[in-house]
C-alpha cells in the first residue's frame, strides 16, 4: 500500500489500483454522510479531484493518487457512507482505476513513510 | 482568518482532559466535538447534552434609562416584559440590518441580562457603550462562563439539584444560588429541545461542569453538534444564515417584533422594516428540504425549474434526526411558498429541493400553559 501528504492510500494489484481515505483522515472527518465516487470510464490525472467524501460539518475532496481510467467507483459507499470510518483501508475503499503508468507509485509513501509523515503533522 | 491567538473559556482544560477536538469559533478555542458529531446530536436529542457556551457575551443594561435606552436598538418591547422572562431579539443599525441576535431578560429587578454571539460581542458591546445615553450602562460581565444543559431529560437533571427550577417555563429567567454560588438561569436554549442556560462564575465553572457530567445522562457536546441540533430547529446562526445587511423581515424573525414597536417605530431601522412588513422584502430566509443527492452547504446557490439562479443556501447540512439533507436559504418571496419545488446547485450538479416549514425538526420546549 502507497499513502499521499492528502491522506489517500492506493494498493496496486496487476494494473488495477484501489483508492480510499487513510484511517487518519477518516478520523480527522468525523462521521461521513455523503460519499460521491466516480463513474467509470472516468479518466482522472493524478492530483486531480475525483470524489467528495462530507462529513456532517464539512465536504472535502479526494484526489486521485494516480493516473488512470476509473474502472469502478464503490456505489455501496452511496447508502452506506459510515463505511468509510469503520473500515477506511478496506471495504470503504472509494474506486478502482486501471492505472496508465505504474512508476508513479514509486513517488508516494510507504507504510513507515506515511507513520512517519503522520507523526511530524 | 487573522493570526490572533484564540481566547479561551475557563473549561478549556476540561474540555482537553475529555479528549475535545478543539477548533476556532468566535475567536475562541472550543471543543467542535468530544466522541463524534452524529453520537453527540442525537445523545442531545434522547438524553441531555451539556455545551461550554462561554465564548458568548453576557452583561448587563443598567440604570434608570436601561430599558428605554435598549429599544432604541431593538424591535422587542421590553417594557411591557414581566420579571422573570426573557425575549429573544435583535440588534439593529441604523439601516434595520441585523448586527446580532440576542436574548434579553429580567432575572432581577437591576435592569436586562443579555446574551449576545461570540464573534459579534466585541461589536456589540462597543456600539451599545457608544450609543446608550442618559442614566443606562452597559457591564460586561467577563467574570462568568455560560453552560447550557439541553435535551428531554435536562430537566430532571437540574431539577436534582434545584426542585425550584422545574417550576419555570420555556423564556423565564431567574438569578440565584445554584451549585452554592450566584447564577443567572433561563429555561431556553439553541437545539429545539427543554432545556436551561446557567452563567456562572468563571472561578466555578469547572467545578459546575464536571458535577453535571457525573449524572448519567449527560454527556458533553461541541459546537458540531450544537450546529446541526440548531439547524434542525430552524434557528439562525448569525453571520450566515442573518447578517447586518439582513433585516427581520427578510430573515422571517418577525415574530420578533413586538406590536407595540413596530406601531411606535422608534428604533433603529423601523422605516424600512415597516416599509417591508407593508410590502414584501425582496428576499426571505426559508427552509429546504434538498431531496436527492449530497448535502447542500453554505453558499450553493439556489435556482428555480428553469435553472435561473434566485438565491443562496445560507447553511445546510444532513439533519441526523430526519436522515435528509436540510438547508436554509435566501429566495424571492414568489417561491417562498411552502411547497415551492426548486433547485440547489451542489458542485455543478442541480439537486431537486423543496420548500419546507421550520423547524425541520419539532421543537419541544417547555412551555407555559396560555392563561
Amino acid at each position: 500500500m502507497h499513502f499521499t501528504k492528502d491522506h489517500e492510500w492506493v494498493r496496486l494489484d496487476g494494473d488495477v489500483a484501489t483508492v480510499g481515505i487513510t484511517k487518519h483522515a477518516a478520523d480527522q472527518l468525523g462521521d461521513v454522510v455523503f460519499v460521491e465516487t466516480p463513474e467509470a470510464g472516468k479518466t482522472v490525472a493524478a492530483k486531480d479531484s475525483f470524489a467528495v467524501v462530507e462529513s456532517v460539518k464539512a465536504a472535502s475532496d479526494v484526489y486521485a493518487p494516480v493516473s488512470g481510467e476509473v474502472i469502478e467507483g464503490n456505489v455501496a459507499l452511496a447508502t452506506s457512507p459510515e463505511t468509510v470510518n469503520a473500515d477506511p483501508e478496506g471495504e470503504g475503499w472509494f474506486a478502482k482505476l486501471k492505472v496508465s503508468d505504474a512508476s508513479q507509485l514509486d513517488t508516494l509513501m510507504d507504510r513507515a513513510a506515511y507513520d512517519a509523515f503522520l507523526a511530524s503533522l | 482568518m487573522s493570526d490572533t491567538p484564540l481566547k479561551t473559556t475557563p473549561l478549556n482544560a476540561a474540555h482537553r482532559a475529555l479528549g475535545a477536538r478543539m477548533v476556532g469559533f468566535g475567536g475562541y478555542d472550543m471543543p467542535v466535538q468530544y466522541e463524534g458529531v452524529l453520537a453527540e446530536h442525537r445523545w442531545t436529542r434522547e438524553h441531555a447534552g451539556l455545551f461550554d457556551v462561554s465564548h458568548m457575551g453576557q452583561a448587563r443594561v443598567a440604570g434608570a434609562d436601561a430599558i428605554a435606552q435598549f429599544e432604541r436598538f431593538v424591535p422587542g418591547d421590553y417594557a411591557a416584559l414581566k420579571a422573570g422572562r426573557q425575549k429573544y431579539s435583535l440588534l439593529l443599525n441604523a439601516e434595520g440590518g441585523i448586527m446580532d441576535d440576542l436574548m434579553a431578560g429580567k432575572p432581577d429587578h437591576d435592569g436586562l441580562y443579555v446574551v449576545v454571539n461570540a464573534g459579534n460581542k466585541d461589536a456589540d458591546f462597543a456600539y451599545l457603550e457608544a450609543n446608550l445615553s442618559g442614566d443606562a450602562q452597559l457591564v460586561v460581565l467577563s467574570d462568568r462562563a455560560l453552560l447550557a444543559i439541553q435535551g428531554p431529560e435536562a430537566a430532571e437533571v437540574m431539577a436534582a439539584h434545584e426542585p425550584a427550577l422545574s417550576e419555570m417555563a420555556f423564556m423565564d429567567c431567574a438569578r440565584l444560588m445554584l451549585f452554592g454560588v450566584d447564577c443567572f438561569i433561563s429555561r431556553s436554549g439553541y437545539t429545539g429541545e427543554d432545556g436551561y442556560e446557567i452563567s456562572v462564575p468563571n472561578a466555578d465553572a469547572e467545578r459546575i461542569w464536571n458535577t453535571l457530567l457525573q449524572d448519567a445522562r449527560v454527556k458533553p457536546i461541541g459546537l458540531g453538534a450544537r450546529d446541526s441540533l440548531r439547524l434542525e430547529a430552524g434557528l439562525p446562526l448569525h453571520g450566515h444564515d442573518i447578517d447586518a445587511t439582513t433585516s427581520p423581515v427578510e430573515g422571517a424573525l418577525t415574530f420578533a417584533l413586538s406590536k407595540s414597536r413596530k406601531e411606535a417605530g422608534d428604533f433603529n431601522g423601523a422605516d424600512r422594516i415597516a416599509a417591508e412588513v407593508a410590502n414584501g422584502p425582496s428576499r426571505v430566509r426559508v427552509g429546504l428540504i434538498v431531496k436527492e443527492g449530497a448535502p447542500a452547504r453554505e453558499g450553493a446557490e439556489i435556482a428555480d425549474l428553469e435553472g435561473t439562479v434566485i438565491g443562496t443556501v445560507t447553511s445546510g447540512g444532513p439533519s441526523p434526526t430526519l436522515g435528509r439533507n436540510i438547508a436554509m436559504g435566501y429566495v424571492p418571496p414568489a417561491h417562498a411558498a411552502l411547497g415551492t419545488d426548486l433547485k440547489v446547485i451542489v458542485r455543478g450538479k442541480p439537486a431537486a429541493a423543496e420548500v419546507v416549514a421550520m423547524p425541520f425538526v419539532a421543537q419541544r420546549y417547555h412551555r407555559k400553559p396560555k392563561s
